[in-house]
């Protein structure tokens, strides 16, 4: 007799199942594609595909001026654009030898930081949803909200938030900025701790995350993690320690590590670096208050060939107003050179290196995206658990897909 | 799962990391590459205080297994692989770039080593570093350099079918100022 189904070979005689996780699997945050081979719920291997959403960010930045690029690096990992912005800035100034002043710094810092308490939030309360527990995640969200409505008062923008230009920012921050940063102190350190005890002793949520998708510091170095996920190995590498950028070194501030490096470490860890942002925030606001008469106003360096003057200077001063047609034509040329600058992302060290060939936009630029390094280990990380666990695993890694695609 | 705090005061950190930078300092690098190497690795520089060097082709895993293993220089975390294309550098169009960090000392150096388009074979750092496999295919994607010994060399961000390397230089955006297109919806 004819069979009319036709099977692949020997797929009678296979023990295992294929189960296509993704690409637009609602457990997984984005566009990830995961092959999994399972035994019964038991994961055999995994095999992962990324580039859904590649958009070629490094061949479009060939030809733009390198104000344009930073409406890029917002749509690299964009729960925390503003630190991809400063450090696009932080490149272009060393390349540049743009010195900015102290407040600049400090202003930054603010943001970079509450930037990371925004990328940690996310990550944390995603991690309390993939274990079933939805009401942190709700909860939480109006603080990010407040987040964000800081970054509105200072930008005018919310997700992609192209923040700041070469040199500082492109206006002061605003009373109204100030008052939410110091709402935001006042009432997010309470809200953290209740976020913190539904989670950090509660027996699902600690049997869902311990002993799975761990990993050891050895493996997370080879395998070139950063952030949080190798602090959780073990390993206390920090950008902002190792190499500070921004003034950083004037701060106090501990890098919490783990030992285990598995989901709940992670956890930890992600938990206690939103307790020294605070700190860092609480510092870095105090040190502005201490700036009086025009330091209180400087918001930006002083390079005029990178920074746009007041649109008042431009309609009455004939330098301004070439300065200003230079830099929104792209006019200006980019001194030759070869930088590397890494800063601390939310997910681990968010790289830039830029060549410079001495025309009007880089001869070549290349991000260092930390979560498209550390995915690779997915495979290893989860190889043996349960299913249900590897979706934990994933969110737990904060993986962006913006990010790992560029 | 305890949770340790490293005492890591800033302030304290770059005491210890100034200590150490005196003592792996570029100069020292460069000595023991070129007491090991000799005339093999060339073109010393520092662009922005990052020691940058270059090696034949051939000789990228010695040069990385010896700043791996050696007991000084401890370059045992690849920060970053990728390539650069310089289409008027004949037998020399295809740059891999490779950024590495000794993470004791806190020191990054760059090393590169050049290979020609018509045949870019490049030999893998994959058994050295984990991390290099998706770098390497990604590098592959987009320049095809052909590195030997890749456990799975395939395309990783584009599609498969894809018959180009699209970061080359012989295939430019489009010109912004170019007027041969009339897209009045567009305010071309």
């Amino acid at each position: 007799m004819e069979h009319h189904i036709k099977l692949p070979e020997r797929s009678i005689e296979k023990t295992t199942t294929t189960l296509n996780l993704g690409p637009t699997h609602p457990a997984t945050h984005g566009v990830f594609q995961n092959i999994l081979e399972l035994d019964g719920e038991r994961i055999v291997s995994a095999e992962q595909t990324v580039g859904y959403i590649h958009r070629a960010f490094e061949k479009i930045a060939e030809r733009r001026p390198l104000y344009q690029i930073t409406p890029l690096t917002d749509r690299l990992n964009y729960c925390s654009s503003p630190i991809n912005n400063m450090g696009w800035h932080l490149t272009c100034e060393k390349l540049l030898g743009v010195k900015t002043p102290k407040r600049v710094d400090y202003l930054r810092i603010i943001i970079m930081e509450l930037a990371r308490i925004s990328d940690h939030l996310i990550c944390n309360s995603v991690v309390g949803v993939d274990s079933g527990a939805f009401t942190g995640f709700l909860y939480v969200m109006q603080y990010r909200e407040l987040i964000y409505e800081i970054y509105e008062e200072v930008c005018g923008s919310r997700l992609t938030t192209n923040m700041g230009r070469i040199g500082g920012f492109e206006r002061n921050f605003n009373n109204t900025a100030f008052e939410k940063i110091e709402k935001f102190l006042k009432e997010y350190p309470g809200v953290l701790k209740e976020f913190g005890n539904l989670f950090m002793r509660n027996r699902i949520f600690m049997e869902r995350t311990m002993g799975c998708g761990g990993i050891s510091a050895e493996r997370a170095l080879n395998y070139g993690f950063t952030g949080p996920n190798l602090r959780a190995t073990g390993v206390d590498y920090d950008v902002r320690v190792h190499t500070p950028y921004s003034s950083y070194e004037d701060f106090n501030f501990s890098v919490p590590v783990g030992k285990t490096g598995d989901n709940y470490d992670r956890f930890l860890v992600r938990d206690a670096e939103m307790w020294q942002s605070i700190s860092i925030i609480q510092q870095a606001y105090q040190k502005i208050q201490e700036f009086k008469g025009t330091e209180a106003e400087v918001y930006h360096a002083d390079a005029p060939e990178y920074f746009l003057p007041p649109k008042q200077d431009v309609y009455t001063k004939m330098e301004a107003l070439i300065w200003h047609f230079k830099i929104v034509m792209g006019e200006t040329e980019i001194p030759p050179g070869e930088v590397y600058q890494s800063v601390e992302g939310g997910n681990g060290e968010l790289g830039f290196y830029l060549i410079s060939d001495g025309g009007r936009s880089p001869y070549r630029l290349h991000f260092r995206r930390p979560c498209f390094i550390y995915y690779q280990a997915y495979s290893e990380l989860t190889k043996g658990s349960m299913l249900s666990d590897a979706v934990i695993t994933m969110s737990s890694l904060n993986l962006i897909a913006g990010e790992m695609d560029a | 799962m305890v949770l340790f705090y490293i005492k890591a005061f800033s302030h304290f950190h770059i005491f210890i990391f100034s200590h150490f930078l005196s003592m792996l300092s570029n100069q020292t690098i460069k000595e023991r590459l070129i007491q090991k190497f000799g005339d093999q690795v060339f073109n010393f520089e520092e662009p922005y205080g990052m020691l940058t060097f270059e090696s034949d082709k051939d000789n990228n895993l010695k040069v990385m297994q010896f700043l791996f293993d050696d007991e000084e220089l401890r370059f045992q975390f690849l920060t970053d692989l990728t390539a650069v294309h310089y289409p008027n550098k004949q037998g020399k169009e295809l740059a891999v770039v490779y950024h590495l960090h000794n993470l004791v000392d806190n020191v990054r150096i760059r090393f590169k080593v050049f290979t020609a388009v018509e045949k870019p074979d490049v030999f893998t750092a994959t058994k050295l570093f984990e991390s290099a496999n998706w770098m390497e295919r990604e590098t592959f994607d987009f320049y095809g350099v052909n590195f030997v010994g890749h456990p799975n060399l395939k395309r990783i961000l584009n599609v498969d079918e894809m018959t180009y390397f699209p970061m080359r230089k012989e295939f430019p955006l489009e010109d912004q100022t170019r007027i041969d297109k009339d897209d009045a919806m567009f305010g071309r």
